[in-house]
């Protein structure tokens, strides 16, 4: 089994895959990497099942040395990426040589990306996932984030993925292909995104006012924002009148409004259960933009149907399928 | 009963608007027979409190020219709620929960009874007289809600939360009661404190205590903490 060593963790940097749904039950969050997009893209682009488990870095990425030679990729916020100095692409396959340095550098745009590695990182699968859940402590590598010293298995790869590293081997330190996950198939991420929004159960309960400001207002994100939640500074969202209401489910994307009126979205380690007015969720297929906001970045919301918002995860599928079928192309 | 989507990928059937055991109740039936059946596509049916959160993957429920994946949950949802049959007991286990309470360990007992007038031998026969539901399981793993607690020990949040409430602490928010499985802040008033471990993530029964269990507390010492570990 391959092996890579982690020289310097980065910021933060943990083990997730596509989550454990089904776990709400046990007050357990679905998880798994906030951009899925990204994951799902990268996994994509080193012959691995799109859930298979890989490295979410973020804002300041990790240095990895590899054991034997490897095929990864890197998709999600923008990061400089080198090898001894020299500048490598995101959203490619990359061959490593055997003992290579990855130095995944600042991120100069977003805040996530996701490194998949052919064969995936291979941590017990926990309650149904491989994904690193930091407030309890369970999952991904040894329940944590990454620390210097720490060193990483890598799974078998598969066939595809051995047949391209094999056509990419032989250069003096990493080789990549000419081609790329294009711009059109990947996340429109923005540091003022317009993400799309379902009204939530407690729509009705805020004014007119504060509605008509939650759908037109711009929100900054701020400092207190981690992967539980993006924290929102702007103005106030206040109920029509104020009530207590009886705690109920949440999911991953809810708009929440706590007594103070200031939004917090939840992301992929929110809660289960909540007791604050949700005023929106946001559209699945717009919960990527979410996981690349920094403090400062703005963000604003607009209304569709749930109808809509469906229609919308499906098209995201569609076009992950024909990427999918591109890749295989590229590679037969 | 009431529904109304969560975004693209949930459905909220709301049972009531209080936590009364006629609801909660209703709500763990409701869970247990759309579990019961599943809708090809469903996730997952969680109780929670007065409510029922029920998990679904749009993309498997699309249907080209059909109704939306939401009216189709929807309309699952309300075919077997209405055959769902005569009320089964919901299921449930029964659970009696050591707690030392009082002193370092439930910081909060004296002021919560200075609250109604009572001692806090009072608040004690009161909270370990009465018998709960698991209402729900969150805020974090393995947390659980309890519904049931006598009026008289209902008791506002704090106004400024802690920064730190340890795992294992028995506290009251409002009208429910439940015990913090993991050590993060929090603002309910602290009453005892349980050597029981409530979360095990490797565990059969990851969360010790579920939705639909009946919980009674049994004050213990110190002393008994040794013996009174969940085996």
């Amino acid at each position: 089994m391959s092996r890579i060593h982690v020289i310097k963790p980065g910021r933060l940097t943990t083990v997730q895959d596509l989550g454990r749904p089904g776990s709400q039950r046990y007050g357990v969050t679905t998880g798994g990497a906030a951009d899925a997009g990204a994951l799902r893209l990268a996994n994509l682009l080193v012959g691995n099942p799109e859930g298979a488990a890989g490295l979410e870095i973020t804002l300041a990425g990790p240095t990895l040395q590899f054991a034997e030679e490897a095929l990864v990729a890197i998709g999600g916020g923008e990061f400089e990426v080198t090898v001894e100095g020299q500048r490598l692409p995101m959203w490619r396959p990359l061959w490593l040589k055997a003992g290579a340095e990855l130095v995944l550098g600042e991120a100069r745009t977003g805040c996530r990306a996701c490194l998949a590695v052919a064969g995936g990182f291979a941590v017990p699968r926990v309650l149904g996932g491989r994904g690193t859940y930091l407030a309890a402590g369970f999952g991904g590598f040894e329940g944590r984030a990454l620390r210097a010293g720490d060193v990483l298995k890598v799974g078998p790869a598969s066939l595809w993925a051995r047949r391209l590293a094999a056509a990419l081997a032989g250069e003096p330190r990493w080789n990549s292909v000419r081609w790329e996950v294009g711009a059109a198939a990947r996340p429109r991420y923005s540091a003022a995104p317009i993400v799309r929004v379902v009204r939530g159960p407690q729509w009705d309960w805020f004014g007119g006012e504060a509605r008509e400001r939650f759908l037109s207002g711009r929100f900054t994100v701020t400092l207190r924002s981690n992967r539980m939640g993006l924290r929102l500074a702007g103005a106030a969202l206040d109920l029509e009148t104020p009530r207590e209401m009886v705690s109920e489910g949440v999911v991953v994307g809810t708009v929440q409004v706590p007594p103070d009126g200031q939004p917090i979205v939840l992301l992929a380690d929110g809660q289960t259960i909540g007791g604050y007015p949700k005023i929106a969720v946001v559209a699945t297929s717009d919960l990527p933009l979410l996981a690349q906001l920094r403090p400062d970045d703005t963000i604003g919301f607009q209304e569709v149907s749930v109808a809509e918002a469906q229609e919308l995860l499906l098209a995201a599928g569609r076009l992950f399928a024909t990427v999918k079928q591109g890749i295989a192309l590229h590679a037969a | 009963m009431k529904l109304g989507p969560l975004g693209d990928s949930a459905v909220v059937v709301t049972l009531g608007e209080t936590l009364d055991a006629t609801t909660v109740a209703a709500a763990l039936r409701l869970a247990a027979a759309l579990e019961a059946k599943p809708l090809a596509g469903l996730v997952e049916c969680a109780a929670a409190n007065a409510s029922v959160t029920v998990l679904y993957d749009p993309v498997r429920l699309l249907k080209k020219g059909g109704p939306s994946p939401y009216e189709r949950v929807c309309e699952w949802i309300e075919a077997r709620a209405a055959t769902a049959g005569p009320p089964e007991p919901a299921p449930g286990r029964d659970m009696v929960v050591p707690v030392c309470y009082g002193g370092e360990f439930g910081p909060d007992l004296a002021a919560v009874g200075a609250e109604h007038g009572l001692s806090s031998d009072e608040v004690v026969a009161l909270h370990s007289g009465a018998e709960y539901r698991v209402s729900a399981v969150g805020f974090t793993p393995g947390f659980p809600y309890l519904a049931g607690m006598p009026a008289r020990l209902h008791t506002p949040r704090r106004k400024t939360p802690r920064i730190r409430v340890a795992a294992g602490s028995v506290a009251i928010g409002g009208a429910q009661t439940g015990i913090y499985s993991f050590e993060t802040p929090g603002g309910w008033n602290l009453i005892g404190w349980t050597p029981w471990r409530l979360f095990n993530p490797h565990a059969q029964r990851p969360a010790l205590l579920q939705v639909g269990d009946r919980v009674r507390f049994q004050p213990i010492g110190p002393e008994e903490f040794g013996t009174a570990r969940f085996p």
